[in-house]
């Protein structure tokens, strides 16, 4: 299957996290897979003219195409012109061309949490009146229609994060190759359940921390970081904990919070994203699948269990107090 | 006199247009697009301090941690916070990692696929190119890809992943490193220095880091960089897209004892110190609304209309009245570096390419001390304490591309106001209200074009030498 990828209205991240695709890399296993880039701003050789004539061959749908993937979000603006960004060399907006495009491919990929539902570049008021493809935050309709629906027969394929892990995107992409993915596997807001499925906190290297709810209050700490430093991995969809980035990574690994980027409207948290907000010294926002009594009632118990080594390892930037070895009976 | 548009350009990171006026068969004029606004400054208006450190990396995938690192030295200046000193030696390592990367993938994906081109298919050195930089095949393409996410797996283990970590604050580090952990750092290093001797210069890098000529760099014939060596001996590269002489640099790496690339500037072939009180962000060719201004005291009010006379949404930095190139040249020459001096005396794609080498070859080396340099018994960070309700501070770093100035205002404790000033805002400038061109618009000045050329090679050399980042110049 042939890819054109466009960059809209976002930042070049998830393109640069997928070129960390590892064992194989990425030129390999989309060579593997039969997947090859018609064009990709950041790989191809082509430039300019050339770029002109392949976008022109497409919409004479001369040139099919199987998989359209935008990266980055959609801006309107301004006043719905979509004129905040022009796809240099064609006189046209972004938004016209993805418009134009999205009919014509087999499936439609938004790559990232910009392209998905808007992202961060809507944040803040949306100067740029940036929207996702076919979602609009958590709202159904962005620049396509709530039942668009791609050639082959899907919604937007939301491979939603911010970046997005390579395993996803290149993972989304085989599935497509391979005709293996249907609407049934992909999760409310569009995003492939393989990943949607999960929630950072599965994994996390800081569980033992959440189940005493010993937490962390400063950056650098090691406790957990959902009561005072808001980390909503608890509630975020994603594998970020069960398959790694970069080698061994994730962001509670690397000593910050969880922010859910895979979420719609994650770019506006309404309260500060490194810090939890609270009700009466209670976080707001706990576990969705939990009802709340039992959640501060088993909370107030594993805080009154605490270890004394969990204590004061949550408070600090390294253990301090190593586990009690468990000797064989004898 | 022909008229050229040149669009999409690509391997550059985001949306670049150029507009170009040919007569017989030189370029005379160009007219440089950032063709994307996305409003990131007036995004932070209004919100938390801290949630600048969230933000602004997102700006920029590519120079993520370059954007980390000068808002938390801008909140750090703000809050009048010193950070641990183990911390900005980490923090330092995290930021040389990303700007080492980026180097390495422009030279193999970016620049060198340019050589490629049927075009070039009677030289000497065509085949070779062809094998190693053919676009998504060549081998060198998928030798540097490996390299580089191997790099990153220090990124990985610092700063949780790349791009946007938020492990990067005024304080330090999020994250201390144990001992078994700098093995590994430098294991991951070691590892990417047997990539770049084998492979990009084909010989040891203090080798390549002692070269002071540009004659003895012309005859290095080793590696990848040899190859580039030899094209653009062949080409003349070292006489194309010539800049004007006057580099700037805010000096990369704070650390304790000061900046490890000194910042400056230089200009008519001589060093001058900085004073970043004289730049003025001119807006008469921006489709922006308002008067010059520093940008502690700018403001970004886009001008929906996109009147005539202005071309671009990118602002024109200006330091006391004149453009300045910025970026790994510019770096090494106000570093002190003779072969990045001698470079500099024509400062065309060969003195750009050239010092990104070297640089390349420097920072390895500057990893290495870090690493090595990492006492996993020490703080890594200090507590930040409350925010200041009415402050204000700047941070200046370089990214890999360049001076990178975040210049943020704080009122009732919140932003009030938050500039930034990129890389490429300097290097792809467009005209100030004295019509005084940008860097690349003048350096493009006299790029031969040839018959029936419609995306000319010669400039996407010259555009390209820059390693422009345009998601950056606007943001």
């Amino acid at each position: 299957m042939n890819i054109l990828w466009l960059q809209a209205s976002g930042c070049g991240g998830c393109t640069m996290s997928l070129l960390c695709a590892e064992a194989p890399g990425l030129f390999d296993l989309l060579e593997d897979a039969g997947l090859r880039f018609l064009w990709h701003p950041s790989l191809s050789i082509d430039s300019g003219a050339e770029v002109r004539a392949l976008l022109e061959r497409i919409e004479a749908r001369e040139q099919p195409l199987d998989i359209l993937c935008v990266e980055g979000a959609i801006a309107r603006g301004p006043r719905g012109t979509g004129r905040f960004q022009m796809l240099a060399g064609t006189g046209r907006s972004m938004l016209e061309t993805v418009t134009r495009l999205a009919p014509l491919a087999r499936h439609v990929v938004a790559v990232g949490s910009c392209a998905a539902y808007g992202g961060m570049t809507s944040a803040g008021g949306n100067p740029s009146d940036a929207t996702g493809l076919q979602y609009e935050g958590t709202h159904e309709g962005g620049i396509l229609a709530p039942e668009f629906r791609a050639r082959d027969g899907l919604p937007v394929v939301n491979v939603a994060g911010c970046p997005t892990h390579p395993g996803w995107v290149t993972e989304t992409l085989m599935l497509l190759g391979g005709n293996a993915l249907a609407a049934g596997d992909l999760d409310r807001f569009g995003r492939p359940r393989f990943y949607a499925d999960h929630l950072v906190h599965h994994g996390c290297s800081r569980n033992e921390y959440y189940e005493y709810k010993a937490s962390a209050r400063t950056p650098g700490e090691i406790g957990c970081m959902m009561e005072h430093m808001g980390c909503i991995g608890t509630q975020a969809v994603g594998d970020c904990n069960i398959r790694p980035w970069n080698g061994s990574g994730s962001c509670t690994s690397g000593g910050y919070a969880c922010i859910a980027c895979t979420a719609p409207e994650f770019e506006e948290p309404r309260h500060p994203y490194s810090e939890t907000p609270k009700i009466g010294g209670i976080p707001v926002g706990l576990p969705s699948d939990m009802p709340k009594a039992w959640f501060m009632a088993l909370a107030s118990l594993s805080k009154a269990a605490t270890p004394e080594r969990i204590r004061r390892n949550a408070a600090s930037d390294r253990i301090e107090v190593p586990p009690t070895l468990r000797m064989p009976k004898r | 006199m022909t008229r050229l548009v040149v669009g999409p350009f690509n391997r550059v990171e985001g949306d670049l247009e150029v507009h170009l006026e040919v007569v017989e068969g030189a370029v005379t004029a160009a007219r440089v697009n950032a063709p994307l606004y996305r409003g990131f400054e007036r995004m932070l208006e209004g919100r938390d301090p801290r949630d600048a450190l969230t933000i602004t990396p997102r700006i920029c995938g590519i120079c993520s941690i370059s954007q980390s690192v000068a808002a938390a030295r801008a909140l750090g200046a703000a809050m009048g916070l010193v950070p641990a000193p183990a911390g900005e030696r980490v923090a330092a390592l995290i930021h040389a990692v990303e700007n080492a990367a980026d180097h390495l993938t422009h030279f193999n994906l970016f620049f060198m696929p340019d050589f490629t081109r049927p075009a070039y298919a009677g030289r000497s050195w065509h085949g070779r190119a062809v094998a190693r930089f053919t676009a998504m095949e060549g081998s060198a393409q998928r030798e540097a890809v490996a390299a580089r996410a191997d790099l990153l797996h220090i990124l990985g283990l610092l700063a949780g992943k790349w791009p946007h970590t938020l492990a990067v604050q005024p304080g330090g580090v999020t994250r201390a490193p144990g001992a078994a952990e700098r093995m590994r750092i430098l294991s991951s290093l070691r590892s990417f220095r047997r990539h770049l001797e084998r492979t990009l210069f084909g010989g040891p890098l203090e080798a390549f880091a002692a070269l002071e000529t540009e004659a003895a760099l012309l005859s290095w014939g080793r590696g990848d960089a040899g190859l580039f060596l030899e094209i653009a001996a062949d080409l003349g590269l070292g006489g194309l897209g010539c800049g004007a002489g006057r580099y700037l640099s805010f000096g990369a790496y704070p650390l304790p004892e000061g900046p490890a690339f000194a910042a400056g500037t230089w200009q008519a072939g001589a060093p001058l110190p900085l004073d970043p009180g004289l730049i003025r962000e001119d807006l008469s060719h921006a489709w922006m609304l308002g008067e010059a201004a520093h940008p502690a005291e700018g403001r970004t009010l886009p001008d929906e209309e996109m009147r005539e006379a202005a071309y671009s949404w990118c602002k024109a930095p200006r330091l006391d009245g004149q453009p300045m190139e910025t970026g790994a040249l510019a770096r090494q020459v106000v570093a002190g570096h003779p072969l990045a001096r001698d470079l500099a005396r024509q400062g065309g794609v060969l003195a750009r390419v050239g010092a990104r080498l070297l640089e390349l070859a420097r920072t390895q080396i500057l990893m290495e001390e870090l690493a090595q340099g990492i006492d996993p018994a020490a703080r890594f960070m200090v507590a930040m304490g409350p925010l200041p309700r009415e402050a204000q501070g700047a941070g200046l770093v370089e990214a890999a591309r360049g001076a990178l100035g975040h210049w943020v205002r704080l009122r009732g404790g919140l932003i009030e106001r938050y500039q930034i000033v990129a890389p490429t805002t300097w290097n792809f400038s467009p005209r100030d209200a004295e019509g005084v061109p940008g860097p690349l618009e003048a350096a493009l000045v006299g790029a031969p074009v040839g018959p029936g050329e419609t995306t000319p090679l010669s400039v996407q050399h010259v555009v390209r030498s820059f390693d422009p980042c345009m998601v950056c110049t606007v943001h």
